[in-house]
């Protein structure tokens, strides 16, 4: 079993480190997110210039063909600088969805990979999480439905929705995914930014065009391989962000000084950080053994789903410590701890909550 | 909970329930259940509504122009504002320094400042903390030295709650520098609008302002402003301490809000078969939380019932805050998982965006929450007291 990066997947991570301390630096943070998407775009297309953007399309798309544990080392650099930039939406889940799905697929994944276009997978419903819970129809292909969650949809260009050719609401077959454009006709976008400064939409489609992915009918399978392959990216992103929130409460308990010593000499407060510290560490261990799994090409879906619940229960639980220990401080706008919070507690929520894939870790290993 | 009531108790029940039922007007119950608080001129406008009513000031002793409800009594009108999704009354007024001065202010000072804090005209904050003294306040290094008739304030406070709405400040500042440092601390009361009094917002992870750091440059207070003794102003902390298990058995008690609208989100949200509420999963997950904030009631009952039989009920208040905050801090969180992915939606960004009628309410309730195992004594620190005075280690 294998757990360190390779000396390639250790440059990624460095390269990714240190774009976020040049450019989403807790020091200049809030002036970052002040200046809005036009900051994050001319990040983007930093991005795009250092082959990021395409490193895990497939090399038939035009793109790198990155597996799990590239895209992890880069994800990680994310999670510890918190760059917001919807990396996973637009470069891993949704080319996970549109691969195969046809020429405007392939042209879109070539463009996404080059940073010139961005799109977003909207698949979720009134019922939040179940792949199943799909009620938007396809007539021909013109989609009506209301979609109430796109992860990162804010800004993107085209979405991935998901429709029903076939079948009734939570039936297990008859889904199929969809290229609709962010300006078609009948299509309203309602855009909203999370507490962790991500933006996202919900979309309402009346008579709207789209264009087939794929083959009709058979999207499930599809949308679950994705799905794990974003969720251990998110993965690799939360234990880069709950290590740098554990690093800066060590180096804060050090320093702060309460009743003439440094807090960290109060036992509670050390026993606290031996708690975040194992968190982080069983995190890790979970997210490479999950990352690597999926890289083996027949992934333990079972492990990943488990390794999503046990992380998000860290990751929050982290944070939460991180806010705690720091005091008054550690809920400032100002501090970066309150930040990994916020970014914890939204990790938690994207493409399923943690009742939802301990559902999914049930019905796989009892399978 | 509904512990038996006696004949005169139910009667007042039903006055307070009617006093509540045509008092809460709808839109202030979605923030009050995120367990925020309301603006500050809505607020001000509740605690007239009830001062007109003869209730402005529950937990204060008749002369003063309080209730002099009996410990059941108030927790029949806590419940009952729970109930009626009425807020807290902001308790700096009324809980912390109203009555230090009834206690140790003067005569002129309880004239003055009393009846308006009733009926909301004055709304006071505490300056205690700053930058190097928060859990150990004692640390603190304001000065107030006198000069002539006045006192000179110069210093740095920080955490200031409401400064920027309060019209006055009840300050800790050293007065002399003695060997303990408890000693030489005093407490002076200081209008907001003094010149060379500078207030700062500090931004919190929920977004919204509550919070700020006060700059005390050459603030001159008349020596008429200080309150008790110079130099004994720790000591008036103990009625303080005191007081604060009153704010923490009031809080507890409107913990129901929030769990009320946990579950209504989980009705609303519909999943293949049914809503959210409908999962036996989710709902022993509520039950659970329930179960605990029931228990904790019964703590609060206990409280009271010390307190109506003049005993010292030793640390259990402290019990009390670290219970209240663990249980508003998984409550809300249990809220957030209740929308699903529309807790993601925390700001509209352009018009035809709508968020749900608890978004983002919910997930500020949640963020804030964080907020209340730090403030008022961190958990870490109510621990320690109830280590030291519970369990004498
Ligand atoms: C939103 C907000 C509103 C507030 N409002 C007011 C207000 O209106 N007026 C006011 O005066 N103050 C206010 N406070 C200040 C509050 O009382 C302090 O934040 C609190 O006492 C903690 O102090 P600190 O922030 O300096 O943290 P620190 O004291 O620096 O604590 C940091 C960490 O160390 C732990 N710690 C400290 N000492 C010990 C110990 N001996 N043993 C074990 N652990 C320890 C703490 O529990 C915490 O986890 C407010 C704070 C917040 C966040």
């Amino acid at each position: 079993m294998e757990f360190a990066y390779s000396d390639e997947q250790q440059i990624l991570l460095e390269s990714a480190d240190r774009f976020g301390e040049e450019n989403m630096g807790a020091a200049a943070r809030l002036a970052r997110l002040a200046e809005g998407p036009e900051g994050s775009r001319r990040r983007w297309a930093a991005m795009a210039e250092l082959g990021w953007l395409m490193l895990p399309i497939a090399e038939a798309d035009g793109g790198l063909g990155g597996g799990p544990v590239e895209i992890a080392a880069l994800m990680e650099g994310f999670g510890r600088h918190l760059m917001i930039e919807p990396y996973v939406s637009c470069c891993v889940f949704a080319p996970a969805l549109m691969q195969g799905g046809g020429d405007k697929a392939s042209e879109l994944l070539a463009q996404i990979g080059m940073g010139e276009v961005r799109i977003a997978a909207a698949l979720l419903e009134d019922d939040g999480y179940s792949v199943f819970g799909v009620d938007t129809r396809a007539e021909g292909d013109r989609l009506t439905g209301t979609k109430v969650h796109a992860e990162d949809g804010a800004d993107a260009d085209w979405f991935v929705v998901s429709a029903r050719t076939g079948g009734v609401y939570g039936d297990k077959s008859g889904i199929s995914l969809f290229l609709v454009a962010a300006d078609a006709p009948g299509l309203t976008v309602r855009r909203f930014r999370s507490s962790d400064s991500h933006r996202h939409c919900s979309l309402e489609l009346n008579d709207v065009p789209g264009i087939l992915l794929g083959e009709r009918d058979t999207a499930v399978a599809r949308i679950a391989a994705a799905a794990d392959r974003a969720l251990v990216a998110h993965l690799a992103e939360a234990v880069g962000s709950m290590e740098a929130a554990t690093a800066a409460t060590l180096d804060y308990v050090r320093t702060r000084q309460q009743f003439g010593v440094a807090i960290g000499t109060f036992q509670v407060i050390q026993h606290k950080l031996v708690d975040m510290s194992v968190a982080c560490e069983e995190s890790r261990a979970l997210m490479s053994v999950a990352a690597r799994s999926l890289e083996s090409g027949t992934p333990d879906r079972a492990l990943i789903a488990a390794a999503r619940v046990r992380i998000s229960q860290c990751g929050v639980m982290v944070a939460q410590m991180a806010v705690q220990l720091h005091g008054g401080v550690g809920t400032s706008e100002e501090l970066v701890v309150s930040h990994h919070l916020r970014r914890q507690m939204m990790l938690d929520l994207i493409l399923g909550d943690r009742d939802y894939h301990r559902a999914r870790f049930v019905a796989l290993s009892d399978a | 909970m509904t512990p038996s009531l006696a004949p005169d108790d139910l009667a007042f029940r039903d006055e307070v329930r009617a006093f509540f039922a045509d008092s809460i007007p709808d839109d202030w119950k979605t923030t009050v259940r995120s367990g925020l608080r309301l603006p500050p001129e809505t607020l001000t406008a509740y605690q007239k509504r009830l001062a007109d009513r003869g209730w402005g000031a529950p937990t204060w002793p008749v002369e003063y122009g309080g209730t002099g409800w009996t410990p059941a009594q108030l927790s029949i009108f806590w419940s009952e504002a729970a109930a009626a999704d009425a807020p807290p009354q902001f308790h700096q007024g009324l809980e912390l320094i109203g009555p230090i001065i009834f206690t140790y202010g003067r005569q002129a000072q309880k004239d003055f400042y009393l009846p308006r804090i009733i009926t909301g005209e004055d709304w006071w904050c505490q300056g205690y903390s700053e930058p190097g003294a928060g859990s150990d306040l004692a640390a603190l290094r304001t000065r107030a030295d006198r000069d002539g008739d006045d006192y000179v304030l110069n210093g740095q406070k920080m955490w200031t709650s409401y400064a920027h709405v309060a019209d006055r400040m009840f300050v800790l500042a050293r007065t002399s520098t003695e060997a303990k440092r408890q000693q030489g601390i005093s407490l002076i009361l200081v209008d907001m609008d003094t010149p060379g009094l500078r207030i700062q917002p500090i931004h919190t992870l929920d977004e919204k302002h509550h919070t700020n750091e006060v700059f005390l440059d050459d603030v001159r207070v008349p020596l008429s402003n200080l309150v008790g003794e110079e130099g004994m102003g720790w000591g008036y902390g103990k009625v303080l301490l005191d007081r604060e298990r009153m704010v923490a058995a009031a809080t507890a008690m409107f913990l129901p809000q929030t769990l009320r609208a946990v579950r209504e989100a989980a009705k609303r949200r519909r999943v293949p078969g049914g809503t959210l509420f409908d999962r036996p999963g989710f709902r022993s997950k509520l039950a659970q939380i329930e179960i605990e904030a029931l228990a904790l009631q019964a703590m609060v009952m206990r409280l009271m019932a010390d307190a109506a039989a003049g005993a010292d009920s030793g640390p259990r208040g402290s019990m009390v805050k670290l219970r209240w905050s663990e249980l508003i801090q998984q409550a809300t969180g249990l809220w957030v998982e209740a929308l699903g992915p529309a807790a993601q939606h925390f700001e509209a960004l352009d018009g035809n965006g709508k968020t749900p009628p608890d978004m983002p309410l919910a997930l500020q309730g949640a963020l804030y929450s964080r907020v209340t195992t730090i403030y008022g004594g961190s958990s870490e620190i109510q621990r320690n007291i109830i280590a030291r005075r519970a369990l004498g280690l």
